[in-house]
């Protein structure tokens, strides 16, 4: 695909500041700072607009200059309000917040009514415009954007150290809120870099989004950064090769679109962390119970019927536990599968092995069963539905701790034997 | 838990602390009061710690335990007073100094292993700009090795039992390799497993000359597992051996109304007293009754 030259302009900002936001978002996410870098944005604003009254022109530079030092000052602002008053961070972000961005709507609106407002572009810091990054932009960008990733090398020990336990890393003597102050400055860099691309309202998604997306597929920071840091530049890549071929469509919000819906993908699908996979989890969980209720069923009744090689019928069995046919071939698959039970025709069986699986659960349910009416003095009509969740809980040692802390008792409150500790 | 000698240290074991350590003590506190905001949390306390002994910090809730510690560690800054660690400022001293914090304060889901946390212990060796080597991750794992954790070195801190986290901890302080240990509820809700190797490696570090300080909050095991006690109220109540100072009397001034978890202590402390006192009688080995 050709791209214009404006559009690649777009393309490089976008890739760059998606990366920068992705790798210090994470910091910001992992220590609870997400709305710092709202507050951020809106801080700058009014350093945009003081700059352009004081230059009287629309050149990059000083209007990063200006958006810096108001973003600098507001941040903190918010540090010191934290450490003198009573105010906690939440209130002080929200406070800064809004004060700033009040005061720069304020400054806007007086700069649109001057005689030379009208073409400023100023208002485009509101909801960024990516098609105004021109090549003095895109150097800024890059020499920042190296100080940044510079910064963040060589201090991410620390980093990591301050961001997961701060009082520890205090008694090492690691200067703990000068590098608080070093991680806010950093994120200040961003947001204004960020500012032009994306706007004082979606910066904070570059931010965050990416973060909280990455998290969801590692366990280690590093690569928790890394792929946060990836996240982030092909949002912006997509968003603005989505926006040069589609006419009308705004970079900014369009990029934040793009990382969002890898968030949710990956709130949703991310194994281990996943909604999916809990779900799953849950599932297998109540499927794995519904097997083992299925397999001390057989068990009690060979017990009963005294003979473990007599096989029980399929309009048996779902009467004894209640389940339709369809059911009762899902609870029955894993155990033949696993060959702890036996077919022929219509009817099921223990295999030897299935004795001794079944043997465990009913060895845990009866053994819990003992400890609730002796231990407890539970009356012996109450402890059947305990011991029905309890057996799929308990671990073989917990079991044989009771045992043993019971004086081995043989039976249970019902008479009914305890089946023996597994040697296998 | 391995029975292992303690990892290759810069302090070599003086010993079992038999007689009473005769040079500096390990934390001297002087006068100090500590503030947050305008509200005090702790009054002009005067304390020497001796070296080599296992002592307890007790007191009801918000009594200052916590704060004392960190007072010492230089963390809050003090009103007035000083703390001097081995006759030093603790600035000066603070490689000498292995810190456990209450487990309570950090987030446990952030995206960490045991074996990385362990690590941060050694991150005052490793020194700025640069990034452990082996030789800091094989300590790391010889420390988690210590507290019976080496096979969970890779797994992902959320994954942990409370106990199991308290011990990562702990093999983090191990592994800076201090010769005081600033504990804040080592215990506190860890499974009894856990409490056992904790108070096997507090044993086997007072076996090797080393102090440690721990906030204690089971008055029913004061006596048995510490040396030495300090009873604190915002102001000292009392500080000295287990066997002079964790006296009904002192428990009565430290938690003042506070009777009902209080008798209950006192009751197990008179009954265990009379026991012990019964086996002496009897020709036990002679053993005093609170060492």
């Amino acid at each position: 695909m050709e791209l214009s030259f404006t559009a690649r302009n777009v393309l490089i900002g976008a890739t760059l500041l998606g990366a920068l936001g992705g790798l210090l978002g994470s910091f910001a996410l992992l220590r609870r700072q997400s709305l710092l870098g709202d507050a951020l944005a809106h801080a700058a604003l009014p350093g945009v607009c003081l700059a352009y009254l004081l230059t009287g022109a629309k050149t990059p530079l000083p209007l990063f200059a200006g958006a810096l030092a108001a973003g600098l000052l507001g941040s903190l602002l918010i540090l010191a309000i934290v450490r003198w008053s009573r105010v906690k961070e939440d209130s002080a972000i929200g406070i800064i917040l809004s004060v700033f961005f009040g005061v720069g709507i304020v400054l806007l609106t007086h700069i649109q009514r001057l005689p030379s407002g009208n073409q400023s572009g100023l208002d485009k810091y509101l909801f960024g415009q990516a098609a105004t990054l021109v090549v003095q932009d895109l150097q800024v960008m890059a020499v920042l954007g190296t100080v940044v990733l510079a910064a963040v090398l060589v201090f991410f020990k620390e980093f990591k150290l301050i961001s997961f336990d701060p009082g520890f890393a205090a008694s090492l003597g690691v200067p703990v809120r000068r590098l608080e102050v070093l991680l806010t400055l950093l994120l200040v860099v961003v947001v204004v870099v960020g500012l032009q691309t994306v706007g004082v309202v979606l910066i904070v998604a570059t931010l965050i989004t990416p973060a909280a997306a990455a998290r969801q597929w590692t366990d280690r920071l590093g690569t928790m950064v890394a792929l946060s840091a990836g996240i982030g530049a092909l949002a912006g890549v997509a968003g603005s090769l989505a926006s040069a071929t589609v006419p009308r469509l705004p970079t900014g919000p369009v990029i934040v679109l793009v990382s969002s819906t890898v968030l949710i993908v990956s709130l949703l699908f991310a194994p281990g962390r996943g909604l999916l996979w809990g779900i799953l989890r849950e599932r297998r969980l109540a499927a794995r119970i519904r097997s083992e209720n299925l397999l001390k069923d057989l068990y009690r009744m060979s017990e009963e019927a005294g003979d473990f090689a007599v096989y029980f019928t399929w309009p048996h069995l779902m009467g004894v536990r209640g389940q339709s046919a369809v059911e009762l071939e899902r609870s029955a698959g894993p155990l033949l599968a696993q060959g702890l039970a036996e077919r022929s025709g219509d009817a099921l069986r223990l295999t030897e092995a299935g004795r001794r699986e079944a043997g465990n659960v009913v060895r845990k349910h009866r053994l819990w069963e003992v400890y609730l009416t002796r231990r407890l003095e539970l009356p012996v009509d109450h402890v059947h539905r305990d011991a029905e969740a309890m057996e799929h809980a308990l671990t073989d040692a917990a079991v044989d701790n009771i045992e043993e802390l019971l004086g081995f008792p043989g039976v249970d409150p019902h008479g009914r034997p305890i089946p023996a500790r597994r040697t296998v | 838990m391995s029975s292992a000698p303690v990892l290759e240290s810069r302090f070599p074991p003086t010993g079992p602390a038999a007689e009473p350590a005769a040079g500096v003590p390990a934390v001297e506190v002087h006068d100090l009061t500590v503030a947050y905001r305008t509200q005090p949390v702790l009054w002009d306390v005067d304390l020497e710690l001796p070296e080599g002994r296992l002592i307890a910090i007790v007191g009801p809730n918000g009594a200052g335990k916590s704060t004392l510690l960190k007072a010492v560690l230089g963390l809050v800054p003090p009103v007035t007073g000083w703390v001097k660690i081995f006759g030093e400022s603790y600035a000066r001293r603070r490689s000498w100094v292995g810190y456990v914090p209450q487990r309570e304060s950090v987030d446990w889901d952030f995206p960490t292993s045991a074996l990385d946390v362990v690590t941060m212990g050694l991150y005052g060796q490793v020194g700025w700009f640069r990034r452990p080597g082996r030789h800091h991750r094989e300590t790391a794992l010889a420390c988690l090795d210590k507290v019976g954790m080496r096979d969970l070195a890779h797994r992902q801190i959320s994954q942990l039992s409370g106990g199991q986290q308290q011990r990562v901890f702990l093999a983090r302080a191990l592994a800076q390799d201090a010769r005081l240990y600033l504990m804040d509820e080592p215990f506190a809700g860890v499974d009894a497993t856990t409490e056992r190797a904790i108070l096997t490696l507090l044993q086997e570090l007072r076996a090797s000359g080393r102090t440690v300080v721990a906030v204690h909050h089971d008055l029913q095991t004061v006596a048995e597992y510490f040396d030495h006690v300090v009873l604190l109220n915002m102001r000292l109540v009392a500080a000295g051996p287990v066997a002079t100072t964790f006296t009904p009397e002192n428990l009565q001034r430290t938690y003042g109304g506070r009777l009902t978890a209080l008798t209950q202590a006192t009751e197990a402390l008179l009954q265990k007293r009379e026991a012990k006192l019964e086996t002496k009688l009897e020709g036990g080995k002679g053993e005093k009754p609170w060492s």
